[in-house]
């Protein structure tokens, strides 16, 4: 009970800003503080999103996101995982694979977009490579990082059991460069709703980034905000996902977070 | 169980490491490994475990069916898999672990820590780390046990703790062993025999077999015989800078 009592506690006062915030906006906005065609009252937006919720638009939006940002979050993360594995664990393949990647990560990822446009047309492929693109770096730096910084002295023990290669990434190795590789998935992610963002507004005839242009060409800020609001919420949920799996998995470490 | 014929292990250009060593050790005997840092005992001890490979020289380690031994070794530090519970950590070297929950329940409770099962390394303290890592070594049954100055970062209370442990351990299971330590009283509180290793690369300059049957008192006065003799093997050795080498 003590631990529930103590957790809403925690809840609430991280609720505090932001009704503070919202109660000032409204207000603000019905004492005609604020030009509604600027920024429309925060009601107003939620009344928006309720009706694409009812004349069923606001489900295709949303899913064709999630969508994109999957796909591309699972391609980027798979070859980040293998090509990262592979540069942290053999130093022959570091040397020839992380001069060229260090080479491509410099560039700014959204200079590809007219090249995958050109390449692939304006459909799904071209946004989910993006997207792909835009998860790799962080979550293969953050493997190749993790895998390099195991201990040696753990490797050793599995050395001692005269433990193959194999063995020693699976069971030493890959457990031991977890918490690094679910920051890299973790970042990873953020970028790619970054990405879908770039990708939709470029080129899209639906999605939650079609909806801010839309919004933009026929003056209605209100679309704007909801779908803002809707990246917002779309991006801490799947990254509160991410954050469970992360403290299941790593109950183990010793450190503050666990402390407390 | 372990014969070591003429091997050697130098780098460094010869400096460092180990030359010329040939010893045995019997069945059930604990052997210690005595010498000042850099005189090659740890090195020596990572060949035998087969972390590294003797350059010249011929190592026989393993029972009568001559299978090479693996795991049995306890390192300075506990080295436990911090996110492995301590019942998985003593089965560490086992393909499927779950299958010999009864063995980890074993090793456990011979080093007293059978309530601990289920905790987590960063649950444990610098001492019942050490004892886990004990328990591993032993659950993969090695022919010889080896412990590479196992208890030198512990406080000298629970350093004395763990070496009744060790005693206790082979009275129960005569468990064979190799000792590699700069503890003069710890080798002669622990070994039936003490190799004392000198010079730069080491070599074996005395062999002390210690007759006081065991478990011996700490204070014994006969011990500090054997000890005024160490000194004299280590001060005699430095002095003359090559040792001479007494089998």
């Amino acid at each position: 009970m003590k631990q529930v009592n103590k957790r809403l506690s925690v809840f609430g006062i991280g609720l505090v800003l932001p009704v503070l915030l919202l109660v000032i906006w409204e207000g603000a906005a019905r004492l005609g503080l604020i030009e509604p065609y600027l920024l429309p009252a925060p009601t107003v937006v939620v009344v928006s999103i309720i009706d694409m919720a009812q004349d069923g638009t606001l489900w295709g939006h949303v899913s064709i996101t999630l969508y994109r940002v999957l796909i591309g979050f699972l391609i980027g993360t798979a070859a980040a995982l293998v090509i990262g594995s592979a540069v942290g664990y053999f130093r022959r393949f570091e040397q020839l694979m992380d001069p060229i990647l260090q080479a491509f990560r410099s560039i700014p990822s959204l200079a590809w977009v007219p090249l995958f446009l050109l390449w692939m047309g304006i459909g799904e492929p071209s946004k989910v490579t993006l997207i792909a693109v835009g998860v790799f770096f962080p979550v293969y730096l953050n493997i190749v990082s993790g895998i390099q910084g195991v201990d040696r002295k753990l490797i050793e023990v599995g050395k001692v059991y005269r433990f193959s290669s194999f063995q020693l990434v699976k069971r030493i190795i890959l457990p031991a460069s977890l918490p690094s590789f679910l920051v890299g998935i973790r970042s990873g992610l953020g970028l790619g709703w970054m990405f879908v963002v770039a990708a939709e507004l470029l080129g899209a005839s639906e999605g939650l980034g079609y909806l801010l242009v839309l919004g933009q060409n026929t003056s209605s800020p209100e679309l704007i905000i909801a779908s803002i609001l809707l990246f917002a919420a779309l991006g801490k949920g799947t990254d509160a996902l991410l954050k469970q799996v992360e403290v299941r998995s790593l109950k183990w470490q010793d450190n503050l977070q666990n402390a407390q | 169980m372990l014969t070591v014929k003429k091997a050697s292990k130098l780098f460094k250009g010869g400096t460092a490491g180990f030359k010329d060593v040939s010893f045995t050790i019997q069945k059930g005997e604990i052997v210690g490994i005595l010498g000042t840092s850099g005189c090659g005992k740890s090195t020596l001890l990572r060949v035998l475990s087969g972390l590294e490979q003797s350059d010249s020289g011929t190592i026989h380690t393993g029972d009568e069916q001559g299978s090479q031994q693996a795991g049995g070794m306890i390192f300075q530090e506990p080295r436990l898999m911090p996110w492995l519970s301590v019942e998985d950590n003593v089965l560490f070297g086992f393909e499927q672990p779950k299958k010999h929950t009864d063995k980890a329940g074993h090793y456990l409770s011979l080093v007293g820590l059978k309530d601990f099962a289920k905790s987590l390394p960063r649950d444990l303290s610098g001492g019942m780390a050490q004892r886990t890592a004990i328990a591993r070594a032993l659950a993969s049954k090695p022919s010889v046990l080896l412990l590479d100055e196992p208890f030198s970062a512990l406080d000298a209370f629970t350093k004395m703790q763990l070496q009744d442990l060790l005693l206790d351990i082979w009275e129960q299971e005569k468990t064979t062993m190799a000792i590699v330590t700069h503890d003069i009283d710890e080798a002669l509180y622990l070994c039936d025999r003490v190799l004392v290793m000198s010079g730069q690369p080491g070599t074996i300059a005395a062999e002390l077999k210690i007759k006081q049957p065991k478990p011996r008192s700490r204070s014994d006065i006969n011990l500090t015989v054997y000890k005024e003799k160490i000194f004299s093997i280590l001060e005699g050795s430095h002095g003359k800078a090559k040792a001479q080498t007494a089998k």
